[in-house]
């Protein structure tokens, strides 16, 4: 068991540190000067020189990536060319509003995914059967952007329950910050919503041939009963590990989300430091994303280690 | 936009159904002690003299910060901090009286020191102000008593006092100097209070202001880069007004409604079709001309913004007293372009990259561009760049055919005078006339001399000017007092009012 997590481990740090490695000689070979972008078109050549130094652009690359790496462990992953202010701080800001965003974006998929996907398989091949797998089809084929411009015109527009983008901050109250999250929570969580519910559908259809549906109905549990004890949970392997995968993709799904409703969270700041060239910011955000995504994955990989020893030697025969 | 409404009903069947969601309260309607100003890019800092972004003169000037004069709505400049200004009669000593009561947010009070303090701080070889050319001319700085600053000037410079009036002659206490990029503190007519990066920026009235206090006692700007959600922003009533709309496809839609008035004023911004003049075949004149008079401005102005900018023959704001209208200097005439190339050498045409940067005027404009000079012969393949790609390539190294930029500077013919400027340009006449916008001593005097130049670089077809880039301010109905037009970047809350 030991070595299954620690062979596991040395896997996630290589991957990282590969991972690292490019992502940092990619913004070193990117051609462009951030201290002239900054400073315009009418800047003299000593003047982008001065910023050059300050910025701490003319030290040598080797030893800017070993600062960098080690910026992760001590929380200091230097200064924002564009904003000034240590980036760990503008990440630690946007996180407010992301982490947030994502965690309801969860919720909601999670919520309505399994419920309709329970309800679904319950009343298989029934009307409300199909017409729930239709709607999941059609969630899954609306861009989350596109849905999300929608809801904008209905409830912001049209209704004016909800503001139309933009984030007043925690510090204004929860319930304004709930309020603002709410419109960006739900664009996001719909086609995260429609693959839970094609999943629980199958899983829970599947659970039900089983046995002990069998021996619970014989016991004198009635339908319902028996599906809420025993099936869902029976059913709830694959769909949790799918609710873990995706939040890895309801991270970067902010991208494009806190763009559209103008939210400041890592989406925005990462679209706003490429067009900034604010590479310093851009590794560190890229690097997040990326060690989000890799750390989901492996935690998944251990979790199935550690509930199915078969997975433990890398030659399981799978389920 | 009638599509998506009416896809409206499904939306919202699908997610009330599945939400089971009942409202929360509707956000109040802007209560009228506060203004929420809605702009396109957010500032990446907020000190005006370490960093060229139009950004951040759109938040602090003439709002948080103040410079000894200052330019107004309508371009020209008046007195600010400064009271009066004597110049001696060569024009090489400027007497500067300072306004009397004026304090800093932070209580101190303004003095001649101050403004030594900050000029000498903009001229420092460390110094990061974009601008350095304003004070390039100063020998030297007196604080002569606390109210008094005497600035004695190496050689003449006719445009040295109306660089006092860019932000990047903004004046600072020495105090508060070095935080002026997260925490500026000025002598504004507002201050401070709170900047939520990425989506807004609070300020409040300066109670111990030493002018005409302002009526909003509140102001927000907010920052909404992309152009559905400023027209989404704007309708929903979360933005008093919007600086300058990036949808300018929208303003029919926002004109058709009552709650809003939308106005089109000019920037300064030149939109040209750059030529690097030194490489061939753009070294041939002929093939210059060829090319201006390939291109139907008015059709590319209509395409890349909607038909919003205002037409220009030359590189120079419309804006200005000085300008000549050469508009029609140069007509759109394919095959007289095709009769020019045929004469320079090249009756089958040849092949160009066109680089450009990422504004929609560049990449819409750019298409049409190609379009048109195809139909002539030339074969333009476009390159789109990232603006630090273009600084590189295009701006730096010269590297590049052609290309489209805004030129948003005011007043920035004197480009064509420059060795090495990225156009490749060297005309000794347009050089010498430059020369005599800065030593003439008279604006009549300095006027002709603008004017010569405009002429000169027309007749030579060193590039293509389009069109002035549009201002479109959209405001609620009611709030009075946004700037038209954008003589220099900034939009001074003080003048706002609800009626």
């Amino acid at each position: 068991m030991i070595s299954f997590l620690a062979r596991r481990l040395v896997t996630l740090l290589t991957t990282l540190l590969v991972a690292a490695i490019v992502i940092f000689g990619v913004t070193e070979i990117l051609p462009g000067d951030p201290a002239a972008v900054m400073l315009g078109l009418t800047a003299t050549p000593e003047t982008v020189a001065a910023l050059r130094t300050e910025l701490g652009l003319d030290a040598p690359a080797f030893q800017r990536f070993f600062g960098w790496i080690i910026g992760f462990f001590t929380g200091d992953l230097g200064i924002s060319y564009a904003y000034r202010v240590p980036v760990a701080g503008l990440i630690a800001e946007r996180l407010q509003v992301t982490l947030p965003l994502a965690l309801m974006a969860s919720f909601l998929a999670a919520t309505l995914g399994i419920t309709l996907g329970a309800l679904a398989a319950s009343r298989a091949n029934s009307l409300v059967d199909s017409a729930l797998m239709a709607s999941a089809q059609v969630g899954l084929a609306i861009p989350n952007f596109w849905f999300g411009i929608l809801m904008v015109l209905l409830f912001s527009i049209t209704l004016g329950w909800f503001p139309a983008g933009g984030f007043p901050g925690w510090e204004t109250g929860f319930l304004n910050g709930f309020h603002a999250l709410f419109l960006p929570a739900c664009a996001l969580a719909l086609p995260q919503a429609a693959v839970l519910a094609r999943l629980t559908r199958t899983a829970v259809l599947e659970a039900l041939g089983e046995d002990f549906v069998r021996t619970a109905r014989a016991k004198g549990l009635n339908a319902g009963q028996t599906l809420r004890r025993h099936v869902l949970r029976n059913a709830m392997v694959p769909v949790v590990t799918m609710l873990a995968l995706q939040f890895s993709f309801l991270i970067t799904g902010t991208i494009i989300i806190e763009n559209v409703f103008a939210l400041p969270g890592l989406g925005r700041l990462i679209f706003q430091s490429v067009g900034g060239h604010d590479l310093v910011t851009v590794k560190s955000l890229v690097m997040i994303y990326v060690g989000a995504v890799i750390l989901v994955n492996a935690l998944v990989d251990m979790a199935y280690g550690l509930i199915d020893p078969r997975l433990r030697f890398g030659r399981g025969v799978g389920r | 936009m009638q599509k998506s409404t009416r896809l409206g009903p499904f939306a919202a069947s699908l997610s009330l159904a599945v939400l089971g969601f009942s409202a929360l309260p509707a956000v109040a309607q802007a209560p009228k002690d506060s203004v929420t100003i809605c702009q396109t890019l957010e500032p990446p800092i907020l000190d005006p003299t370490g960093g060229a972004a139009a950004a951040i003169r759109e938040v602090t000037y003439d709002n948080v910060f103040e410079t000894l004069l200052a330019y107004n709505g309508e371009g020209r400049i008046e007195p600010r901090l400064a009271e009066k200004i004597d110049s001696s009669a060569d024009g090489l000593t400027h007497t500067i009286t300072l306004r009397s009561g004026v304090t800093f947010h932070d209580g101190a009070a303004l003095t001649a020191e101050d403004v030594k303090f900050s000029f000498e701080r903009a001229m420092a070889p460390d110094s990061k102000n974009s601008q350095k050319w304003i004070f390039a001319p100063i020998d030297r700085i007196e604080a002569r008593d606390a109210r008094t600053v005497v600035i004695t000037l190496k050689s003449f410079a006719g445009d040295f006092l109306d660089g006092l009036a860019w932000a990047d002659a903004t004046i600072f206490s020495a105090k508060s100097a070095d935080k002026a990029a997260t925490e500026p503190v000025g002598t504004g007519p507002y201050q401070f209070v709170r900047w939520n990066r990425g989506d807004r920026l609070l300020l409040k009235r300066n109670e111990n202001y030493w002018g005409k206090k302002p009526t909003i006692p509140n102001a927000t700007f907010r920052f909404i880069s992309d152009p559905q959600a400023q027209v989404a922003a704007l309708t929903a009533g979360d933005c008093d007004a919007h600086t300058n709309l990036s949808a300018p496809e929208a303003v029919p839609q926002l004109r058709a409604n009552a709650a809003l008035r939308v106005t089109i004023g000019r920037t300064e911004g030149e939109t040209i079709v750059a030529m690097n003049n030194s490489k061939p075949p753009f070294n041939n004149p002929k093939v210059r001309e060829a090319i201006s008079k390939a291109i139907d401005r008015s059709q590319v102005n209509e395409g890349a913004i909607s038909g919003f900018g205002t037409l220009i023959g030359t590189h120079f704001s419309p804006n200005h007293p000085a300008y000549v209208d050469l508009t029609g200097a140069v007509k759109y005439d394919p095959a007289a372009a095709k009769k020019l190339l045929a004469e320079a050498g090249f009756p089958n045409g040849f092949s160009v990259t066109l680089r450009l940067p990422p504004p929609a005027y560049a990449q819409r404009g750019g298409e049409i561009v190609a379009a048109m000079l195809g139909q002539v012969g030339i074969k333009v393949s476009i390159e789109p760049v990232q603006w630090a790609q273009w600084l590189e390539r295009v701006y730096r190294q010269r590297d590049y055919d052609l290309t489209i930029v805004a030129h948003v500077e005011p007043l920035d013919i004197n480009i064509y005078a420059r060795d090495g400027y990225y156009f490749g340009y060297n005309s000794e006449a347009v050089k010498a006339a430059v020369a005599r916008t800065k030593s003439a001593k008279t604006e009549a005097e300095r006027n002709a001399a603008y004017q010569e130049a405009q002429r000169l670089i027309t007749a030579d077809h060193a590039n293509v000017y389009l069109f002035m880039l549009p201002k479109i301010t959209v405001s609620r109905a009611g709030l009075t007092g946004m700037w038209t037009n954008w003589p220099v970047p900034a939009n001074p809350l003080a003048a706002l009012s609800w009626q």
